[in-house]
């Protein structure tokens, strides 16, 4: 089939690309997690089981997954007011609110963690003050929550904005023609067409801080049972050279993250009945 | 877009949204960057470039520099290709192929770099034998490249895809027509459409690459002079509280973030504009 | 530049499980002559054209041009002058540029960069944008870019030109001065040219001859009057024209119509239920105070005055009758049919 489409299709290349896509592909990322699929289970299922279950591991998973999902839900109003104020607004300084959400996609995550434990260390700027009226950030996993929510605000506003601009404003005003309030207009009628794309945000944002490392082992303290995410946990378990230990927890994860990101797209599929995806 | 009078909020109100929304960012997003930038010099200039000069700081700064040239033509290249092909031509499986492209981005670093760890390292599938034959790929340079190219792996097909499918390829027909080969239609009607969208690409994928923490660290090991790239040079310096340095180390990190950013809006102003570049 | 013949042997190509884009189709195009591929979207015509460019393959079947068989050889290499739908015109390269393309990557006599200079040249001013040739696409008016596919398409000095819906993104009156203008500069270059279009009265305008498609298949093929004039059945009787659509039973020669609304016609056709297309100049229609139909509306057309009328079987397109007077809007009035093409039902 192959082959006779490459013989026939006027444009050629087919094959020379999808043959170097397909190498590409399978030694750098199917082969390796292949790897990663396989190796928890010379524990057997008992020993996956136990190394999982492990009160350290618990401990270390409750909170990646909990704190990757409070701050994609806290990126969800923030990404959302970012989104309108860039689309509905003329004003100075607009293009560079614009450059500035991207910063946490473009700044590395080990200067993105320094620059935060700097800033909420109890003599930073706004740690400071903040100790001043009894709260603690860096080295709690209220830290872990607020470098999360740093690397996932660029995917809400990013996802929601396109869809926002593409809305326009013609709907709302269709529904203030239909005789609606400004609030029921946009209860009623943008937010419902902004769900898609809110929702993909919130995954978005969700995936890369269950996952994140670089910006959160420096604010978190690290503290066992406390503040200890479950990456962490891995390279502990790789640098003592228990790797069927590492994969499982890694294959948790992953596992975990996959099937939140399908539990979405159900959702997102139920949202809009009678549309193709 | 200025919306009319019907979906116009009131005044107060829209510049109120839009001042908390300039506070927040500013707080969140560019308080960060003025601390790393603030801590570096607090100490003087001086101390800056004594960071920048100590022999373990350009060790790393060289192993950066020759990870990224490595990883990023591997990746161009395997992207132009994944574009060329998602975007040009039908095939069963197209949408899946697209998912596993995409796919290293819903990776937590550290697996990416585990990954690499469970198959090359000392009790990995092929340790054993890379051992056999005095093969370092873990803890060396081959271990770092791969965790790289894993974690910027979608970075040039993911944005080249997308715009290659608007284009469609009517153009590349016509050119075929016209009696032009494979490559004469790449290099004189594809390339050119797809130029700056490409090099903001490779621009992304650069300073990932560079400022990549999680995968590497997993592979690197850690060898002072040997194996630290910059973000790992930064972690050691803090731990041993050299802050001073630490924060110099990662000011250089945020200027390339900062010039990134920046060429890539530029990049989305030219291609947003073809019609104005000449 | 001289025409060649093509011949089109029961070609065939099908997409998937559905059905066929093209279920056989043979074609037999003279050199120098002009042929319209017409029918409604979906029929298979740019299918056919795409195949004849080596843009697409052929399941089956074969195709000939000049005498040579097609098959196997790339759309590079088949010297088909090919002006896309959409124009696709390089959007990077300014017009010289996009017309220079084809001499520019010849690998073999590639001419010396004076002589493509002058030969672009020359073809910018046989398709009068002389002026243009600094100019980006999205500088140009779609008219403009249409001359400007043509030109690149005329660059390469095709033995046959194929047109995909030239003229489908340009406004009413545009078209109307380009197909004439194309049927000007076709006649003067004599490159035999095949154009796809579902407009009827652009296909029957610049066409030598037309074949007309639907579902794959080529329904009729011949000069525009033999299709007007003895369309081969209902289907392209339906398609040409603005007819009438009335169901009739023919007995003895005779076409008695659904509920007698109409006056019998004596009509040579096969006994039994037909579908009956009726042009509105064979529809006469004069005040009848006891009429089945309602005149409704008067529509001023050139010489006549166009009459629509209801009745209980739909709403026909007629004519007065010219020796009655002219009947007032809302006044009951009968019919009678001059003439009809008549096809079993």
């Amino acid at each position: 089939m192959t082959t006779a489409r490459a013989h026939r299709d006027p444009l050629p290349g087919f094959g020379l690309s999808l043959g170097v896509t397909l190498a590409w592909l399978s030694l750098i990322v199917l082969v390796p997690l292949s790897a990663l699929a396989l190796r928890p289970w010379e524990l057997g299922v008992s020993g996956v089981i136990r190394a999982l279950s492990d009160a350290r591991v618990l401990a270390a998973l409750r909170l990646s997954f909990g704190s990757a999902l409070l701050s994609a839900l806290a990126n969800l109003p923030l990404g959302l007011l970012v989104a309108w104020v860039l689309v509905r607004m003329r004003f100075p300084g607009r293009r560079l609110l614009d450059a500035m959400v991207d910063l946490p996609f473009a700044l590395p995550t080990a200067v993105a963690g320094l620059a935060l434990t700097a800033l909420f260390a109890p003599n930073g700027w706004l740690g400071a003050p903040l100790k001043e009226i009894g709260v603690a950030v860096a080295y709690t996993p209220f830290g872990v929550f607020v470098a999360m929510m740093f690397v996932g605000l660029p995917f809400a506003v990013r996802t929601v904005e396109p869809v926002l601009r593409d809305l326009g404003t013609e709907a709302e005003e269709a529904a203030a023609t239909l005789g609606a309030g400004r609030a029921q207009a946009l209860v009623r009628v943008v937010l419902p067409a902004l769900a898609p794309a809110l929702l993909t945000g919130f995954g978005l944002a969700f995936a890369r801080a269950v996952g994140e490392y670089g910006s959160v082992i420096f604010i978190a303290g690290n503290r066992p049972m406390v503040s200890e995410i479950a990456p962490l946990l891995i390279v502990q378990r790789l640098e003592a050279f228990d790797y069927a230990g590492a994969a499982a927890i890694g294959l948790a994860m992953l596992a975990v993250s996959f099937l939140a990101l399908l539990l979405l797209g159900l959702v997102q599929a139920w949202l809009r009945p009678g549309r193709r995806g | 877009m200025t919306p009319g009078p019907a979906a116009r909020d009131p005044a107060p109100l829209r510049w109120g949204v839009a001042i908390l929304a300039f506070l927040l960012l500013t707080v969140f997003l560019a308080l960060p960057l003025a601390a790393v930038f603030t801590e570096a010099l607090r100490r003087g200039w001086g101390t800056v470039l004594d960071a920048y000069a100590d022999p373990d700081a350009m060790a790393a700064i060289r192993l950066t520099l020759l990870v990224a040239a490595i990883s990023v033509p591997v990746n161009t290249i395997g992207g132009i290709a994944a574009a060329w092909c998602v975007a040009k031509y039908d095939f069963p499986g197209k949408r899946l192929l697209t998912a596993l492209i995409e796919l290293p981005f819903s990776v937590s670093p550290v697996i990416s770099g585990m990954v690499f760890v469970l198959l090359f390292g000392a009790q990995g599938w092929f340790g054993p034998w890379l051992q056999s034959r005095d093969i370092q790929i873990v803890f060396a340079l081959p271990g770092l490249v791969l965790a790289t190219v894993f974690v910027t792996f979608p970075f040039v097909a993911r944005t080249l895809i997308p715009l290659m499918q608007e284009q469609g390829r009517a153009e590349e027909e016509a050119a075929a027509t016209l009696g032009a080969g494979g490559w004469q239609t790449f290099r004189l009607v594809t390339l050119p459409n797809i130029k700056w969208a490409l090099l903001s690409g490779v621009l992304l994928c650069n300073a990932r690459a560079m400022g990549e923490f999680g995968a590497v660290s997993v592979v690197s090991g850690h060898i002072r002079g040997e194996t630290n790239t910059m973000p790992l040079h930064i972690e050691i310096l803090y731990n041993e509280y050299q802050f001073a340095a630490a924060f110099a180390v990662a000011a250089l990190l945020a200027l390339l973030a900062l010039v990134t950013l920046v060429a890539k809006t530029v990049l989305e102003r030219l291609s947003g504009r073809r019609e104005m570049v000449h | 530049m001289s025409g060649t013949g093509v011949e089109i042997r029961d070609v065939a190509r099908r997409f998937g499980p559905g059905a066929a884009a093209l279920d056989g189709v043979s074609l037999s195009v003279r050199p120098g002559e002009f042929v319209a591929l017409l029918g409604p979207s979906g029929s298979g015509k740019t299918t056919l054209l795409r195949i004849l460019g080596g843009l697409d393959h052929a399941d089956a079947g074969s195709v000939a041009i000049g005498g040579r068989d097609m098959a196997g050889v790339p759309a590079r290499e088949r010297g088909i002058g090919f002006v896309f739908q959409s124009y696709a015109l390089f959007r990077h390269m300014d017009v010289f540029s996009n017309v220079a393309f084809g001499l520019r990557v010849r690998r073999r006599n590639r001419p010396p960069a004076a002589e493509i200079a002058e030969r672009v040249r020359r073809l910018l001013s046989l398709v009068q944008i002389p002026e243009m040739e600094r100019r980006y696409p999205d500088q140009l008016s779609g008219g403009q870019r249409q001359r400007v596919a043509l030109a690149r398409a005329l660059a390469i000095e095709p033995s046959l030109l194929l047109l995909d819906e030239p003229f489908g993104a340009l406004d009413a009156q545009v078209r109307k001065d380009l197909r004439l203008w194309l049927r000007g500069l076709q006649e003067e270059v004599g490159i035999t040219t095949i154009l796809v279009t579902h407009d009827q009265d652009e296909a029957m305008e610049v066409a030598d001859r037309v074949a007309v498609m639907r579902a794959g298949r080529i329904a009729q093929f011949g000069t525009p009057d033999a299709l007007l004039e003895n369309p081969a059945d209902a289907f392209v009787a339906g398609f040409l024209g603005e007819a009438n659509r009335l169901l009739c039973t023919v007995r003895a020669g005779v076409a008695h119509f659904e509920g007698d609304a109409l006056p019998p016609l004596p009509v040579q056709a096969p006994e039994g239920r037909a579908l009956a297309f009726i042009r509105p100049h064979e529809l006469l229609a004069r005040a009848a105070p006891d009429g089945p139909f309602t005149l409704r509306a008067l529509r001023p057309a050139g010489p006549g005055t166009r009459l629509v009328v209801t009745g209980p079987r739909g709403s026909f397109d007629a004519v007065a009758a010219p020796d009655a007077p002219l009947p007032r809007r809302g006044e009951p009035c009968a019919l009678e049919a001059q003439a009809a093409r008549i096809f079993p039902a």
